[in-house]
């Protein structure tokens, strides 16, 4: 099994907690964040080069209100619900926004806002109580399951295959969306396709990280990148390097502060958004 | 050398477009009729500026031949023999780029979505680069290889807009000027090269203009543009008739 081994290499390392056979909790959590980080990092990139930080905001709200459907509803997994639930509202958002000439902005927040209230609406219905709903906010990355990490792995595979056919053309069309067109992108079902992606990720993610910190750790490591990066390569590299420093570096932290894993997390890739922002400045 | 050759087939495979014709085009958007009745016969070799104020539908113009807007009436591509073609190999410079001026993206990432299948968020292959270099070097654009978008002035960003748009070489070229950012030796100098492709490339040049006096010099054909076409011909006619008075009134 691969997790014997994966226990067996952190039993390696110099913390109190990597001896054989204890706190296999916190072995799981750091393999969970050396896989998730590079998705984070690497989707992060272009939510960043397409301005969609409020979009994926967005998503993760209406993720929420898609985990308290699937509750309501009964479904043993609600999570798969929430996964189809937000995926829908991802591509409706799109499709209000092409429809309409509304600014997305204003787009974006009616629809935000109305997410959260309906999965308020919905968890409270019947005078039940929303605290078996705080877990989702705060996030605990110590939960996570082997099979979990599983799921994991595969998104990143997946995540790495959609980025090597596809980046070219999403970059393009972020670029100059007419242009990409006359060179035959097609643009719509791209945007479309890389909105359900960020759904996903920030859905199956919300439990580890936390609804209320997901979006900072999708934008921090990009924007932080793009403080120093000058070409597409380096800001890719360095956006996943910040990811897996602040992954890394905020669980274990967050051990010994016994804080929030999720909100550690963004807190160590702030304060590497800030320090580049500084070399910028320096820089110029 | 490599795009001499370029040049060379290029004339030998699709000598084909001859003219392009629009007849009656139309546009609408909503309740706002942005076009009506134009008729345009663009010829090739020919190197057509148009002209008009503020809102008279010329980028939308350039958007129904590229086929972004709905428009109707007809769009004809016409080879040299007389037979109808199909959408003709187009390059678009287009105003400017959807950019913050920070965004990480060098001149050759921009390159190589466009023209290459290698994810440069990976690897940009020497070949793809050497590639990018030649293509620069038709706009003496070049030495920006390795700069960022947002790092560059507006006529440089212009020159390398149309290397791209060059490669491969189309049959027709729309651009469309932006209307400020790029100062008078830059403005020149874009000229100049426009000229120049005209007289090296076999292709029909359609360009929305701002500066009426490189227009003047420049161009074959101008067409003054108001929701319809108000007058069309050589710059001298254009510029000497009744309908260009009464539009850029007070302009000059």
């Amino acid at each position: 099994m691969g997790m014997e081994l994966w226990y067996r290499l952190v039993d390696l390392l110099p913390f109190e907690w990597a001896v054989p056979g204890k706190m296999l909790f916190m072995k799981n959590a750091l393999l969970a964040v050396l896989l998730l980080a590079p998705i984070f990092g690497i989707l992060g990139t272009m939510v960043v080069n397409r301005q969609m930080a409020f979009f994926s905001d967005a998503l993760g709200h209406g993720a929420f209100t898609g985990i308290v459907i699937g509750g309501l509803a009964g479904f043993m997994q609600p999570l798969w619900s929430a996964v189809i639930f937000s995926i829908v509202f991802s591509v409706g958002i799109s499709v209000v926004h092409h429809k309409t000439k509304m600014s997305s902005d204003t787009i974006i927040g009616v629809f935000s806002s109305i997410a959260v209230a309906a999965g308020i609406f919905l968890a409270t219905a019947g005078g039940k109580s929303f605290a078996r709903l705080n877990s989702y906010l705060a996030g605990s990355i110590l939960s996570v399951t082997p099979s979990e990490i599983g799921v994991i792995a595969i998104m990143l595979v997946i995540v790495i295959l959609f980025w090597f056919i596809f980046f070219n053309k999403l970059l393009f069309a972020s670029i100059n969306e007419v242009l990409a067109r006359s060179r035959g992108v097609r643009t719509f079902w791209l945007e479309t396709l890389f909105s359900a992606a960020i759904a996903v990720l920030v859905t199956v993610s919300m439990s580890w990280i936390g609804l209320l910190v997901i979006n900072s750790f999708l934008v921090l490591p990009a924007a932080a990148a793009r403080n120093i990066a000058r070409s597409q390569k380096q800001y890719h590299m360095i956006a996943v390097s910040v990811s897996l420093f602040s992954g890394v570096s905020g669980l274990i932290a967050s051990y010994y502060t016994e804080t929030a894993s999720g909100a550690t997390i963004v807190l160590i890739a702030a304060v590497i958004f800030f320090a580049t922002l500084f070399m910028r400045r320096l820089r110029a | 050398m490599n795009h001499e050759r370029n040049m060379i087939c290029v004339c030998e495979e699709h000598s084909g477009l001859c003219c392009t014709r629009i007849e009656n085009l139309g546009v609408r958007i909503g309740d706002v009729t942005i076009l009506r009745d134009v008729n345009l016969h663009v010829h090739c070799g020919e190197f057509t500026a148009i002209i008009g104020p503020n809102g008279a539908g010329k980028t939308t113009l350039l958007k129904a031949i590229l086929g972004e807007v709905k428009h109707t009436g007809h769009l004809r591509f016409m080879r040299s023999t007389g037979t109808a073609k199909e959408r003709p190999v187009t390059g678009y410079v287009p105003q400017n780029l959807n950019l913050d001026p920070t965004s990480p993206t060098s001149v050759l990432d921009l390159y190589a979505v466009c023209r290459s299948r290698s994810p440069v968020w990976l690897h940009i292959p020497k070949r793809v680069e050497q590639r990018a270099r030649e293509c620069l070097a038709r706009a003496e654009a070049d030495h920006l290889l390795y700069k960022r978008l947002g790092a560059l002035s507006g006529g440089e960003l212009q020159r390398v807009l149309l290397s791209l748009a060059l490669d491969p070489v189309p049959e027709l070229l729309l651009l469309d000027e932006p209307v400020s950012g790029i100062d008078q030796k830059g403005l020149e100098m874009f000229y100049g090269l426009l000229s120049d492709i005209r007289r090296n490339y076999d292709l029909s040049i359609i360009m929305v203009s701002h500066d009426l006096d490189l227009v003047a010099r420049h161009a074959d054909r101008l067409v003054l543009l108001n929701g319809t076409v108000l007058d069309s011909g050589t710059p001298r006619e254009v510029m000497e008739g009744e309908s260009f008075r009464k539009v850029f009134a007070g302009m000059r």
